[in-house]
């Protein structure tokens, strides 16, 4: 008996931490906008990545550490995956990583109607990451080789849209 | 010491997307001289009688690329008879990604039965030139070698029956009539080009 309101509080507590963040879907390019402007009171790191690109997801580790350490910044994550892999890939492995940033997927995959808006040099490889600050953001479209150098670079980039 | 060379890079990396290199729409194309899957070199000039060339830089371990394999292999075939040239140019390094090798080219050039050169860029010089980024990019280049078209091949990777906008066909038709292609260029998600760090 002792043990049953230890086993409920367990369960209490654990439904509470197993809880992986759920997946926003943009459906085009205004929504994730939209989403830009309303959480624009911090400085935001978007990365933009798949199950299926190797080198994004070799990075997203270092990103998960960036949002762990850095509360001043919100670390926003967008999946450009298969829409037929998003029950079958990209959940699963959100779930199984459990990483706590922001996990976003972008349903308009007519890609050549949005890229440019993200930015006009971007020409289309990913994994790219975009440093937004109030209106000003700065883009880059290259892999991260360590946390160190992911947050040297988004310090550095925060002093300039400052 | 190490941070401000990381900063040099930094402002390197920020101006090279003010000036990005590689070729625009109108400059003339480098030809080449690569080794395709059946061991033959292939060049542009071999083809003298072409009106033009599709080159397309793809690979074999990139989802994307291997999404438009088919419709890769079906423009080679309905173009060459129009006299388009279609090359495929394998821009990786296999040193950064095995399953882009030489050999497993030629493994996948014969499953899917290949009719046009699958090249090796042996030491990655032409890629950069050409400012492919990612694969599949495409370099729509008239008989003279002056780029037309630059991007995706059409609007829905994930699905041929989807596709609205046939990029690249558009390209071809408008050269035929004479005119340019509008858009002369788009963009598409791809991989990255892997180059051995």
């Amino acid at each position: 008996m002792r043990y049953f309101r230890l086993i409920v509080l367990s369960v209490f507590f654990l439904s509470f931490s197993a809880k992986a963040q759920d997946l926003i879907t943009f459906q085009n390019f205004d929504e994730l906008n939209a989403y830009i402007q309303k959480n624009s009171e911090k400085p935001l790191v978007v990365n933009f990545w798949a199950t299926w690109c190797a080198p994004c997801v070799k990075e997203l580790p270092y990103f998960q550490k960036l949002h762990q350490e850095n509360p001043n910044i919100k670390v926003v994550t967008v999946s450009l995956d298969f829409d037929k892999q998003v029950e079958s890939k990209l959940k699963p492995f959100l779930k199984k990583k459990n990483y706590t940033f922001v996990t976003t997927y972008m349903a308009d995959k007519k890609f050549n109607n949005w890229i440019s808006k993200v930015d006009e040099n971007w020409s289309g490889s990913i994994p790219a990451t975009w440093i937004i600050n109030g209106n000003k953001g700065i883009f880059v479209e290259q892999e991260f080789a360590s946390f160190e150098e992911l947050n040297q670079f988004v310090n550095e980039s925060l002093t300039k849209l400052n | 010491m190490k941070r401000i060379g990381f900063f040099a890079l930094l402002m390197g990396v920020l101006m090279s997307f003010t000036n990005p290199t590689g070729y625009k729409v109108g400059d003339k194309a480098t030809d080449f001289k690569l080794k395709s899957v059946d061991n033959k070199m292939y060049s542009m000039a071999d083809y003298k009688d072409a009106k033009g060339f599709i080159v397309v830089f793809t690979c074999n371990h990139c989802p994307f690329a291997v999404k438009y394999e088919d419709r890769i292999i079906d423009l080679a075939k309905k173009y060459k008879s129009k006299g388009y040239i279609l090359l495929a140019i394998n821009p990786n390094d296999p040193a950064a990604q095995p399953d882009d090798s030489f050999e497993l080219m030629q493994k996948r050039a014969k499953e899917k039965k290949f009719t046009f050169p699958y090249l090796f860029d042996e030491g990655q010089k032409i890629y950069p030139q050409y400012g492919a980024t990612k694969t599949p990019h495409v370099f729509l280049l008239d008989k003279n070698l002056v780029v037309k078209y630059i991007g995706a091949i059409d609007d829905n990777v994930e699905d041929a029956s989807q596709v609205k906008e046939k990029y690249l066909e558009n390209a071809i038709a408008a050269l035929e009539k004479g005119q340019e292609p509008t858009p002369n260029t788009t963009k598409a998600i791809g991989c990255s080009i892997k180059v051995k760090k």
